[in-house]
């Protein structure tokens, strides 16, 4: 296990951008082929770690540590095990995929393409290091590393509001973070109290049981233990972004460019989900089994507010960014279920919506990019002017909708289902975004492709998908059906841990 | 069960032929629409063609005689789908006697239909992806009734709706049209959440979701609550209302009928809108368990039939009259298994599929010759121009309307009887059940008459290219009135069999080890008066109303017309009883408003508002701040003083 495998994962797209900034100003347009050569070295090696990683083992494998700072307890730890295996590789899928969908026409370079292609170099570095961190302290810097990038990413390429947009992000999810710091710190101290050395990395938080007072509501809410899951779970949510703290993402999504986007959708709101996952959940489970009603909720209210957003949306791109809100309360509700069922629900769901979100907001690019335009009553009739299009915005609606057969579906009925087992009402409610996804992507799906050609101006600009956005989509339709139809072959490395996972939270299941 | 690949076979190919239609064939063109009907059409119905001679040999292979308690079955284990936990759904097909009779109806009437298409469709552009579509269907299709586990028929329940939309919006450079389609996918989403509702129950109650499992664990004695076993009954018929047109979510498939017309013939005829019936008959064991939910499903049949059966009466558009009597149709059927005659509902469902197939691609062919004029008011004295398509409408039309020696009379019979003579029964239904047979022998005769009898009201331009369809359209419309004529000897009713010399209920048996029904009246040993009773009286109502039908309604086309009193009534069945205007009123006006105030007053005014607050809180706090920043050595002095004097006083005050 001294293959450095991980650290070759997350490092690797970082040293591709320091390389970039020693190539001559003149070679610009190749910089973005740059950036796919790095996506794709990183995904090779993210399937030399899917062959490698062992599906029967339940604990962290490719374990790597160094002593970072130890008097604080701080080492460079890292490790992957099957919560985090197919997060990796859903970085590792969508980072090229985004790329080619999103290249740079001919005649029309990004201002500062370099210092662009770094930021996306960058951060995929972010996003690895977040998935495979074993250590909270290194968690964190990777956690708040994406924040830089995605910052610029709004900052420099976005729209008209892109200021607006990128301060409230980087605010309000900075906000969250540090309290998260501050519950960290708080952690790591009682953990030296206990075992008398410090030290941060997630294994060693079993053996420290911080009290909670389950006497009263009150008394509840002023313990250690409830006050620290909320400090964690407060970084989570925002970045889900749970309702009601969602109001930054349809902003950030509006003005961020496509890649930005498709990275944010696709990944970045994953990494919330995840540490709900890996650390405010199982470090904290009275917590969070005390709270799941609040949280059963708030999916809810997500899944339903989010689908009535979207509907009322005129905006394609907000419709969208709405739609993630709605599709990720299914993840929510899944994950305090705490049943063995959903939980591994709300794992594929975080997979599936990265490709449909991702697939999604690729396709409001190539509108946008061709049309100049987002308003959903400036399209229409599309569908006759650009048939491809038509098809691949259809796959991935279909995805979105979850219809079995798609990718969408496995993880959506796994929630509802094993979810019912616990909390049936729950999720017959949360049954009714089935309905309203329908809705809303059905509305978005005709207004755009279906009806007369539209008699907007930019309709004369539009032309067919090529060879490179093709590649990307026929990718995505693989990842669509591939995972519908045969959910075993992508999931089964992570069942193990599943296993192991649910069980440890059988006793705080009420 | 027999382990065979045949029901994998029979699934796959018209997957290949959608992949090679869909796929293959455009990169060879080089365009999505570059295909002709011929090419197109002949791959799509060699597919499943070929699909339907395997299901010739896979159900002949279960067709030997079988002793008490067995289920002759042939099934593919084709790999393990999902599996988390104890959940596990493979992905296993499985035919059996009932599901035989589907695969059967499905492969066979969908050759013909996808035969028929190459003629009808043979004017159209994008037939490759037409014919892409059907293929897509009949595959989603029999993975619904070969599934054996209820996510795998739900894998297909939904399919089939996807490919409905599909066809349904196929022109979806008409924005009615792709609403129609639109409007079927949600109405039909509704139905979807109460069936997977009913599929969670299920899970929660027997922990397993495959069919045979759930039948076997019923026999076994597994105790569920009545109350329970209501919720799971209703939460499935639920989803039965939506994809099989019944109160109060039939309001889809009139809007359905803007797609071409083979396709209403097999999906919204023949096939996908009989998938709640077989869902129900599939399940029959658990549905046995509440009277409740048996008798709410026999209303609802009940209800649905007469109301559709009104409207039907009332429509100028052929296609629409047809959609109403399907609606209606359906209700028989469901009456049928509400009152627990499940074979019956089959043996129905059978019959609908050959005549009602035959009416709609008869009615297809008269709307192709007629340069797709649907309104049959504009029509009238086709008879002469359009022979074959005549004399084969008049068979479905008379096997529709009960006339003995055709289907519809054999399969209808047995519903009405079966309404008084179970258990189940109750009187009321059996008089809906009779007033709606007649008013299908009325709206049929009326249909014929206006559209083949009477004067030639066709405009100038479209009498003068008046044709008779081409051999692909007119030899499936053979076979399948030779269907609607002789295919309910199946199921021929004990009282004419004993007089026949013990003619068996052929359909009857063939089903018996998948529906065990003890009550059936139509195998039972006594002859009965009753059903004599009901034959003669059943015959005479059909003949009358059909022949009322027929020779009332040549020029005059409004009931209203003959009796004045019948106005209001005629308004409300012409327009449906308002129930889209009800719908639109009381479902997608506030759904609108709904979401526009999330989007804007919620999530705008008031979420994002509170959290622009705080940062405008933030500001402000430090606009107030900025004040004390004043520059002035003298001000600090007197704060570093005054927090002097302030921490002494503390000290003097706090220490010891």
């Amino acid at each position: 296990m001294t293959s450095c495998l991980l650290s070759w994962i997350i490092f690797t797209p970082l040293l591709m951008a320091v390389i970039l900034f020693l190539l001559p100003k003149a070679w610009e347009q190749h910089f973005r082929s740059w950036a796919l050569i790095a996506s794709l070295a990183n995904l090779l090696l993210s399937l030399k770690l899917w062959y490698g990683f062992d599906g029967q083992i339940g604990g962290f494998q490719f374990i790597e540590i160094l002593p970072w700072i130890p008097s604080f307890g701080i080492s460079y730890a890292l490790g992957i095990d099957g919560i985090s295996l197919p997060l990796v590789m859903l970085t590792a899928v969508i980072s090229p995929i985004a790329i080619l969908g999103t290249w740079p026409k001919a005649g029309n370079p990004l201002k500062k393409e370099r210092f662009f292609v770094a930021m996306v170099l960058l951060l995929q570095t972010g996003m690895y290091g977040t998935f495979l961190a074993t250590d909270l302290f290194l968690f964190y810097f990777f956690w708040e590393i994406v924040l830089i990038p995605m910052f610029f990413m709004i900052g420099i390429w976005g729209g008209k509001e892109r200021v607006y947009a990128t301060v409230k992000f980087f605010l309000y999810t900075m906000v969250g973070s540090l309290l998260m710091l501050v519950a960290i710190f708080y952690l790591v101290r009682t953990q030296q109290e206990v075992t008398g050395v410090p030290s941060a990395i997630m294994t060693n938080f079993n053996s420290v049981k911080i009290p909670l007072d389950q006497s009263s509501w009150g008394a509840a809410l002023a313990s250690p233990q409830m006050l620290l899951f909320l400090a964690f779970a407060l970084a989570f949510v925002i970045k889900v972004p749970m309702v009601p703290f969602h109001t930054w993402l349809p902003d950030a999504h509006v003005q961020a460019p496509t890649l930005g986007s498709v990275f944010l959708a696709a990944v970045l709101l994953k990494m919330g989900t995840y540490g709900l996952m890996r650390v405010a959940i199982p470090f904290f489970p009275q917590s969070a089994a005390m709270l799941s009603p609040f949280f059963y909720a708030l999916g809810i209210i997500g899944i339903i507010h989010g689908a009535l957003c979207a509907l009322g949306q005129t905006d394609f791109k907000r419709l969208v960014a709405y739609s993630s809100v709605s599709h990720m309360g299914y993840i929510i509700v899944g994950l305090f279920s705490f049943e063995k069922v959903a939980l591994s629900g709300s794992l594929y769901q975080m997979i599936n919506h990265g490709i449909s979100a991702g697939g999604l907001f690729m396709i409001v690019g190539f509108l946008y990019e061709r049309m100049h335009t987002r308003n959903l009553a400036d399209f229409g009739g599309l569908a006759k002017v650009v048939p491809m299009m038509a098809v691949a915005f259809m796959i991935i609606t279909l995805s979105s909708v979850a219809l079995p057969g798609t990718n969408g579906f496995v993880g959506e009925f796994a929630i509802l289902i094993g979810s019912f087992q616990v909390a049936p009402v729950v999720a017959a409610v949360c049954g009714l975004g089935v309905i309203l996804g329908a809705v809303y992507a059905l509305k978005a799906y005709q207004m755009v492709m279906l009806g007369p050609v539209s008699g907007h101006e930019g309709v004369q600009h539009l032309y067919d998908i090529n060879a490179k956005e093709i590649a990307a989509m026929v990718g995505l339709a693989i990842l669509v059906f591939g995972i519908g139809f045969f959910p075993e072959f992508f999931f089964a490395k992570s069942k193990a841990t599943l296993e192991i996972y649910a069980n440890g939270l059988v006793p705080f299941l009420k | 069960m027999t382990e065979s690949i045949l029901p994998l076979l029979i699934l796959l190919l018209p997957l290949i032929g959608f992949l090679l239609n869909g796929v293959v064939l455009p990169l060879v063109h080089r365009g999505f629409s570059k295909a002709s009907a011929q090419e197109a059409g002949i791959v799509a119905t060699l597919a499943i063609a070929t699909s339907f001679v395997l299901a010739v040999v896979s159900v002949s292979g279960i067709s030997g005689p079988v002793g008490h308690g067995e289920n002759p079955a042939v099934g593919s284990f084709v790999y393990q789908w999902l599996e988390i936990g104890n959940l596990q759904i493979p992905f296993e097909l499985r035919i059996d006697r009932l599901s035989g009779v589907l695969v059967l109806i499905i492969t066979g009437v969908g050759s013909l239909i996808h035969l028929y298409s190459i003629g009808y469709m043979s004017h159209e552009k994008c037939v490759g992806r037409y014919f892409s579509y059907l293929n897509l269907f009949c595959f989603a299709m029999l993975l619904l009734v070969m599934g054996n586990n209820l996510p795998l028929l739900f894998f297909g329940w939904e399919g089939v709706g996807l490919c409905s939309y599909l066809l349904i919006g196929f022109w979806y450079a008409d924005t009615e049209k792709a609403n129609a389609g639109k409007k079927a996918f949600i109405v039909n989403r509704i139905g979807d959440l109460g069936f997977l509702i009913g599929m969670f129950l299920i899970y929660k109650t027997f922990g397993t979701l495959t069919i045979t499992e759930i039948g076997q664990a019923i026999a076994s004695g597994t105790i569920l609550s009545t109350g329970l076993a209501t919720g799971i009954c209703l939460a499935l018929f639920v989803g039965a209302t939506g994809k099989s047109a019944q109160i109060p979510l039939f309001v889809w498939l009139p809007d359905a009928m803007s797609g071409p017309t083979p396709v209403s013939a097999l999906i919204h005829a023949a096939t996908m809108v009989t998938a709640g019936v077989y869902m129900i008959a599939r399940l029959n064991p658990l549905f046995d368990l509440s009277p409740m939910a048996m008798s709410v499903i026999a209303n609802v049949g009940a209800f649905t039939a007469l109301m559709a059966g009104t409207i039907a009466i009332a429509q100028k558009d052929i296609k629409k009259v047809l959609a109403y009597s399907t609606v209606s149709q359906l209700g028989f059927m469901f009456l049928a298994c509400g009152v627990g005659a499940y074979q019956t509902a089959v043996f129905h469902l059978m019959t609908h599929a050959f005549f009602k197939a035959l009416l709609f691609l008869g009615s297809g062919s008269v709307i192709h010759a007629c340069s797709g004029e649907q309104d049959m008011t504009k029509m009238g004295g086709l008879k002469k121009h359009l022979p074959h398509t005549y004399l084969t409408m008049l068979v479905g039309s008379l096997a529709i309307s009960g006339i003995p020696i055709f289907s519809g009379f054999f399969s209808k019979d047995e519903i009405l009887y079966s309404t008084i003579a179970l258990p189940a029964g109750q009187s009321h239904l059996f008089i809906i059940g009779v007033i709606t047979a007649a008013l299908t022998a009325i709206y049929t005769g009326r249909m014929l008459a206006i559209t083949f009898f009477g004067s030639e009201r066709l405009e100038h331009e479209k009498l003068h290219h008046l044709h008779e369809s081409p051999a692909t359209m007119l030899v499936p419309l053979y076979v399948l009135a030779i269907l609607a004529t002789f295919g309910g000897l199946l199921g021929i009713p004990h009282l004419l069999g004993g007089f026949l010399g013990h003619l068996p209920h052929v359909l009857s048996g063939w089903l018996d080890p998948v529906i065990h029904t003890p009550h059936l009246p139509l195998v039972g040993i006594q002859l009965s008066l009753h059903e004599g009773v009901v034959m003669v009286g059943s015959i005479i109502l059909a003949v009358g109303c059909f022949s009322l039908g027929f020779r009332a309604f040549r020029e005059k086309f409004n009931v209203s017309q003959f009796i004045p009193s019948f106005t209001g009534a005629q308004k409300l069945w012409e327009n449906k009883y308002y129930v889209d205007e009800i719908y639109h009123t009381i479902v997608v006006v506030p759904l609108r408003a709904l979401a526009d105030f999330s989007a804007n007053i919620i999530d705008k005014l008031v979420i994002d508002n509170i959290v622009l607050s705080f940062g405008r809180a933030t500001r402000d706090l430090g606009k107030r701040m900025r004040v004390i920043q004043t520059g002035d050595i003298q001000t600090y002095a007197l704060g570093l003083a005054i927090g002097l004097i302030t921490l002494l006083w503390m000290g003097h005050k706090l220490l010891p």
